[in-house]
C-alpha cells in the first residue's frame, strides 16, 4: 500500500549535511541559518540533492553579501548617531566632500564580492540546470507532467498509467520529468525536493529532480493560474522501490483510462480535485497536448531549442499510436535528453 | 446601443463593493457640496484643473496618489486580512474571484496611480526650481500628461463599480489574460487605464528630458546639476526608451482580445513567452524609473541635514547613470525558471548583481556624506536613515534572487513579495514621504508638523518590517504568491503578524493625514518666512515660500555645485537686483482637461465595445487638439512692475528676520537612532 510508505519526514529538522565542497563561507552564514533553523523551513530542509545544492547556494550568497551589508548596516547606525548635531565632541569637517581612497574601496570591495558571487553562479547554474539530466547510476523515471485548469495530472509512460494530483517515484532514482501544460501557465514546484519550472501550452519544458529520504512532499503551482489556482497542490511521494511498485500496481488496477475523450473530459475546468488513477494511458497522450497547442509555428521552449516538431500536431490526439509506449515528438532530441528514451 | 454594457455589469451582490460604492457615492456628494458651497468651482478650474504651473500640476499628482494610496492600501488590508483567516483551508471571506482582482488592482494601483503619480508629481514640483527654470519646456504637455493619467485612474475606480478588474496578477501574464481564459472586461479595463496614463507618462517623459536639456539656468553646466536633476533626468531617458514598450505589449495584448489575433495565445503560433519577454523589457526599467528619482531625494536630504556637501557628487552621477543602463539587460531575472538555458540564466543573473554595485556605492556615498556631518533629525532624514537600514537587507535579498540556483527555489514565493516591497516600501515610499516633508513648505509656504512627521515613521518603519519579515520565512517555507486559501495551518501565525504589520503601517497613514491636517490648522506657526527652512543647498531654496508662480525673478548665475550655499556663504544670497525685466509665461488651458475627458470616454467606451461612443471619445480628443493647435493665445508677460512689488514684499520679510546671511535652520532636535 502506498499510504504505508508516507514517513511523515516533514518535521522540523535543519538539515545539517556539511557537503565537503562547503567552503567557509558556510560558516559565516551560520548565523543565518541558526536564526532560520527556529522556524522549520522547508525549503531550507531539502530532501534531495538539487534541493540541497540551492540550499548551500542560498546561504553562500547571503554569506557572501553579509560581508558588505553588516558594515553597511552598522555603520548606517552609527555615523547619523556619532555626528548627530548634538554631539559637539564628533569632529565636523563642513566642506569634506571627496576622497579617493574611500571611492576606490566602495566601489571595488562590493565589485570584488559580485564577481565571486558571479563565478558561482556561473557554474551554480550550469550546475543545476533543470534541464540537465543527472548523473546517477540508477535507472531514472520519467513523469510527463500536464497542468490543468486547476489540477496536475501525471502521466508515467514507461508503466502506461496516469494519475491526477498525486506523484510517486522512488527514491534516489532520477526522475526526468517533461511538463506542459493545456491551459494557462502553471509553475511545477516540490519545494523540499529543489527547483520549479513553468508549465506552458505549446511547449515542453524538463525539469530532473531526485529525492534522497522517502516521504510526502508538498507539490504545487507556484504561478497563478485563476479561479481554482490555490487549491492546486499534489503530493509528490518519495517512496522505496518496492512502495513505487506498489503505487504503480495501485494504479494499474484503477479501471478507468486515459484517452482522448477522459483527457477533454478531466481538461473541463475544476477546483479541488480528488486524487484519482488512470489504469490506461493512449500512448503518444503528452504530444498530443503539447502539440494541439502548436498551430503552423515551430514554438520552442525558451532558448533550450526543443522543438516538439513532428508531423502529427494536427491530428486528433486519440489518432496518435506510436510503437513502443511513450512517443516524443523529436526521437533525436529526446535521445539526448531523457537518456531512458534513447535504451528503448 | 451599449455594447457589452448592461445593468447587470453593477456588482449588487457584493456587499464589500457596495458599501465601498455607497461610501465613494457618500464623499463624493459630500465633496461636491462643499465646493459649491464655498464657490470653488471656480477657483478650482482656473488655478488649478487649467493650470499649467508645473508646480500646482505636481501638487494635483501628489493628492492624487495619497488617494489613491489609500485605495490601493485598502485591497492590501483586504489580501492580509483574507490571508490570516483562510488557513486549513478555510474559505476566509473574499471568494476567489473577489481575491484575484484585489491583489491585481493593487499592484496595479500602487505601481501605476501611487508610485508614478509621486515620482512624477516630485520631479515636477522640484526639477524646474532647482535648474532655475520659470516652467516646463512644454507646459501644455505637461497638464494634458496629468489629465490623460487622470483618466486611467478613473478607468480603474470605475471599473471597481461597473463590471470587474482584471484578476491575472498585475502584469496580466496571457494566455491567462487573453480573451479565452479571461472573458469579461476586467483585463480591458486594465489595457486601457494603463495606455491612457502610460500615454501620459511617455509625453512627460519627453517634457522634462528637454526641460533639464535645454532649460537650466545660465552657466549651469550638466554636472552641475542638483542630484535629484540627476536622477530625475536618467528616470526620463528610461521612460522614454521603456514606456512604448509597455504600449506596444499590451497593443498587441489588445489586437489578441479585440481582433482574434494570437501573439500570445495557445493557438495559431501564439506565444506567451513573448509577452512575459516585453512586460519586463519595460518592467525592469520601471523599477528603477520608480527608485532613482528617490535616490536623488535621499542626496538632497542627506547633505542638507548633515550639513555637509554630498560626498562623491561625481560617483553619484555615473552611478546613476549606470544604474539607468543596466536595468535594460536584467529583465530575464523575473523569469528565470521558464526554461532558458544555462547561460543565457548566468548571464541574465550576474547583470542584476552587477547593478548592486552603483547601488552600494550610492549607499557609501550617503554614509560619508553624514561622516563628520552635524546631522539633524528632522522628519526627511528620519526616513532617509530608514530607508538606509532597510533597503540594505531588500538589496541582500534582491542579489540573492538574482542568482538563479537561488531563485528556482524562491521565484514566486512570499520571499519575492517580501523583497519587492522591501525595496518599493523601503526605497520608494520611504522617499517619496521624506522628499514630501522636505519640499513640502516650497509648495506652500508651511512645514510639516514633526510629531505626527515621526509618529508616522515609527509606525511605517515598525509595520514594514512586521509585515514584510513573516512573508520572507513563509517564503523559505514554500509558500507561493496569490494564495486565496492555504491547506498549512504552520503558516496562519506568519500571516497573522503580517497583518498585524500592515494594521500598524495603516496608523502610519493615518498620522500622515492628521499630519497634514494639524499642518494646516498650524500653518502660521509652522511658517517659512526666509524660503530656505532647513538650510538648503540648491536654488529651490533660494526663493520664497511659496514659490512664487514664476520661480526666479532674474534667472540665477551658476558657476558651481549648491551655487545657492556658496552665495549664502560669500552673503550675496539674497541681494536685490537693480532692475527687473518682464516675464514670458505660458497661460492656463482647459484643454488637457478636455482631452483628459474625452479620452475617458475613449477608454471606457472601448473597455465595453461601444463603438460610436469610442468615435466620440476619440474625434473629442483630436478635435480639441486641433483647436489648442490654431490657439495663438497661450502666453502672456507679467510686466516688470508686477515682479518688482511681488519681489519687493518679498526682500522686506527677509530683511525683518534678519537673514541676508544664513537662512534659520529649524531648530535641531535630538533623537536616538535605535
Amino acid at each position: 500500500m502506498p499510504l504505508a510508505c508516507r514517513v511523515p519526514t516533514l518535521c522540523p529538522r535543519l538539515y545539517v549535511n556539511m557537503h565537503p565542497l562547503l567552503s567557509r563561507l558556510r560558516y559565516a552564514s551560520v548565523g543565518v541559518a541558526v536564526l532560520l533553523s527556529g522556524c522549520n523551513m522547508e525549503v531550507l530542509a531539502p530532501k534531495g540533492d538539487i534541493g540541497a545544492h540551492e540550499k548551500s547556494l542560498i546561504l553562500i550568497a547571503l554569506g557572501l553579501m553579509a560581508i558588505v551589508a553588516i558594515p553597511v548596516i552598522a555603520m548606517t547606525l552609527w555615523f547619523p548617531w556619532r555626528y548627530r548635531s548634538g554631539n559637539k565632541k564628533a569632529t565636523y569637517a563642513p566642506n569634506w566632500s571627496h576622497s579617493t581612497k574611500i571611492e576606490l574601496v566602495v566601489w571595488t570591495i562590493p565589485a570584488i564580492i559580485i564577481v565571486i558571487l558571479a563565478a558561482i553562479t556561473w557554474t551554480s547554474t550550469h550546475a543545476l540546470d533543470p534541464y540537465k539530466p543527472l548523473q546517477s547510476d540508477a535507472k531514472p523515471v520519467t513523469v510527463q507532467v500536464v497542468s490543468l485548469d486547476w489540477k496536475w495530472l501525471f502521466v508515467y509512460p514507461e508503466y502506461g498509467v496516469a494519475s491526477v494530483n498525486e506523484l510517486a517515484f522512488p527514491v534516489d532514482r532520477p526522475v526526468n520529468f517533461e511538463i506542459t501544460s493545456d491551459s494557462v501557465m502553471n509553475a511545477f514546484f516540490i519545494p523540499q525536493l529543489g527547483s520549479q519550472i513553468y508549465a506552458m501550452a505549446g511547449m515542453e519544458t524538463k525539469l530532473h529532480l531526485i529525492a534522497r529520504e522517502p516521504g510526502s512532499y508538498e507539490g504545487l503551482s507556484s504561478n497563478f493560474s485563476g479561479e481554482g489556482f490555490s487549491d492546486m497542490h499534489f503530493k509528490a511521494i518519495a517512496t522505496s522501490e518496492d512502495g513505487f511498485k506498489d503505487w504503480i500496481a495501485q494504479a494499474k488496477a484503477a479501471p478507468v483510462a486515459l484517452d482522448g475523450d477522459s483527457f477533454k473530459a478531466l481538461a473541463q475546468p475544476s477546483q479541488k480535485v480528488p486524487v484519482s488513477y488512470y489504469g490506461q494511458v493512449t500512448p503518444g497522450l503528452f504530444a498530443s497536448v503539447v502539440n494541439k497547442h502548436m498551430g503552423d509555428m515551430p514554438h520552442d521552449a525558451a532558448s533550450h531549442g526543443e522543438m516538439p516538431m513532428d508531423s502529427h500536431h494536427d491530428m486528433p490526439m486519440d489518432m496518435q499510436h506510436h510503437e513502443g509506449g511513450d512517443a516524443l515528438p523529436s526521437d533525436g532530441i529526446s535521445s539526448i535528453t531523457t537518456p531512458t528514451q534513447a535504451e528503448k | 446601443m451599449f455594447g457589452k454594457l448592461t445593468l447587470d455589469a453593477i456588482p449588487y451582490h457584493e456587499p464589500i463593493v457596495m458599501g465601498t460604492l455607497a461610501a465613494v457615492i457618500l464623499g463624493g456628494l459630500a465633496l461636491f457640496a462643499v465646493i459649491t458651497k464655498y464657490r470653488l468651482w471656480g477657483y478650482l478650474w482656473k488655478e488649478w484643473f487649467t493650470s499649467v504651473d508645473h508646480k500646482k500640476i505636481g501638487i494635483m499628482y501628489i493628492i492624487v496618489a495619497l488617494v489613491m494610496l489609500l485605495r490601493g492600501f485598502s485591497d492590501a488590508i483586504m489580501m492580509r486580512l483574507q490571508q490570516a483567516m483562510a488557513a486549513s483551508d478555510a474559505a476566509g471571506y473574499l471568494p476567489p474571484h473577489h481575491f484575484d482582482q484585489v491583489f491585481t488592482a493593487h499592484g496595479v494601483i500602487m505601481i501605476f496611480f501611487v508610485a508614478m503619480p509621486f515620482i512624477t508629481g516630485l520631479m515636477n514640483l522640484v526639477v524646474p526650481l532647482q535648474i532655475g527654470a520659470r516652467d516646463v519646456a512644454y507646459p501644455f504637455l505637461n497638464s494634458l500628461s496629468f489629465w490623460l493619467f487622470m483618466s486611467g485612474v478613473v478607468l480603474v475606480m470605475v471599473s471597481l463599480f461597473v463590471g470587474d478588474f482584471a484578476a491575472t496578477g498585475w502584469l496580466a501574464y496571457p494566455p491567462l489574460s487573453g480573451i479565452q481564459y479571461s472573458p469579461t472586461v476586467g483585463v480591458d479595463y486594465y489595457i486601457w487605464s494603463l495606455q491612457l496614463s502610460g500615454l501620459g507618462t511617455t509625453l512627460s517623459g519627453i517634457n522634462f528630458i528637454v526641460t533639464i536639456m535645454k532649460m537650466r539656468t545660465p552657466g549651469m553646466k550638466l554636472m552641475q546639476m542638483p542630484v535629484f536633476t540627476w536622477t530625475s533626468l536618467v528616470t526620463n531617458i528610461l521612460i522614454v526608451a521603456a514606456f512604448p514598450i509597455l504600449t506596444v505589449t499590451l497593443a498587441l495584448l489588445t489586437a489578441d482580445r479585440y481582433l482574434d489575433m494570437h501573439f500570445f495565445t495557445n493557438e495559431l503560433g501564439g506565444n506567451a513567452m513573448m509577452y512575459v519577454n516585453m512586460i519586463w523589457i519595460w518592467g525592469h526599467p520601471e523599477v528603477y524609473i520608480l527608485i532613482l528619482p528617490c535616490f536623488g531625494a535621499y542626496s538632497e536630504i542627506v547633505a542638507t541635514f548633515s550639513k555637509k556637501p554630498l560626498f562623491g557628487y561625481k560617483s553619484m552621477v555615473y552611478a546613476t547613470s549606470c544604474i539607468g543602463v543596466l536595468s535594460f539587460v536584467v529583465w530575464l531575472h523575473h523569469f528565470f525558471t521558464m526554461g532558458s538555458g544555462a547561460s543565457v540564466n548566468a548571464f541574465f543573473g550576474i547583470t542584476t548583481m552587477i547593478i548592486s554595485v552603483p547601488t552600494g556605492a550610492k549607499l557609501f556615498n550617503w554614509l560619508f556624506t553624514m561622516f563628520r556631518g552635524r546631522v539633524e533629525y528632522n522628519v526627511p532624514m528620519l526616513w532617509t536613515v530608514g530607508f538606509m537600514v532597510t533597503f540594505v537587507i531588500g538589496g541582500v535579498t534582491g542579489v540573492l534572487l538574482a542568482v538563479p540556483g537561488a531563485d528556482f527555489v524562491l521565484h514566486n514565493s512570499v520571499f519575492l513579495i517580501a523583497h519587492f516591497h522591501n525595496v518599493i516600501i523601503g526605497g520608494v515610499v520611504f522617499g517619496v514621504f521624506a522628499a514630501i516633508n522636505y519640499w513640502f513648505p516650497k509648495a506652500f509656504g508651511f512645514r510639516l508638523n514633526e510629531f505626527w512627521g515621526k509618529a508616522s515613521f515609527w509606525c511605517w518603519l515598525v509595520g514594514f518590517w512586521l509585515a514584510f519579515a513573516p512573508l520572507y520565512v513563509l517564503g523559505l517555507k514554500g509558500m507561493t504568491r496569490r494564495m486565496n486559501h492555504y491547506a498549512n495551518p504552520d503558516w496562519q501565525p506568519y500571516l497573522i503578524v503580517a497583518a498585524l504589520g500592515a494594521a500598524i503601517i495603516a496608523v502610519g497613514i493615518f498620522c500622515t493625514l492628521v499630519q497634514f491636517y494639524v499642518s494646516i490648522r498650524d500653518r502660521k506657526k509652522l511658517t517659512d518666512p526666509s524660503g530656505d527652512p532647513w538650510g538648503g543647498r540648491t536654488l529651490e531654496w533660494s526663493i520664497s515660500s511659496p514659490a512664487p508662480f514664476y520661480n526666479f525673478a532674474t534667472l540665477p548665475q551658476v558657476r558651481e555645485l549648491d551655487q545657492f550655499w556658496e552665495d549664502k556663504q560669500n552673503g550675496v544670497a539674497y541681494v536685490q537686483p537693480a532692475k527687473y525685466e518682464d516675464i514670458h509665461m505660458p497661460r492656463n488651458t482647459g484643454v488637457g482637461v478636455v482631452m483628459g475627458a474625452f479620452g475617458t470616454v475613449l477608454g471606457f467606451a472601448l473597455v465595453w465595445h461601444i463603438w460610436w461612443m469610442a468615435a466620440v471619445g476619440l474625434v473629442g480628443m483630436v478635435a480639441a487638439f486641433i483647436v489648442r493647435a490654431y490657439d495663438r493665445d497661450i502666453d502672456y508677460w507679467v510686466p516688470a512692475a508686477e515682479v518688482e512689488k511681488i519681489e519687493r514684499s518679498r526682500h522686506a520679510k527677509l530683511q525683518q528676520i534678519q537673514t541676508t546671511q544664513v537662512a534659520p535652520v529649524a531648530a535641531p532636535q535630538r533623537q536616538k537612532v535605535a
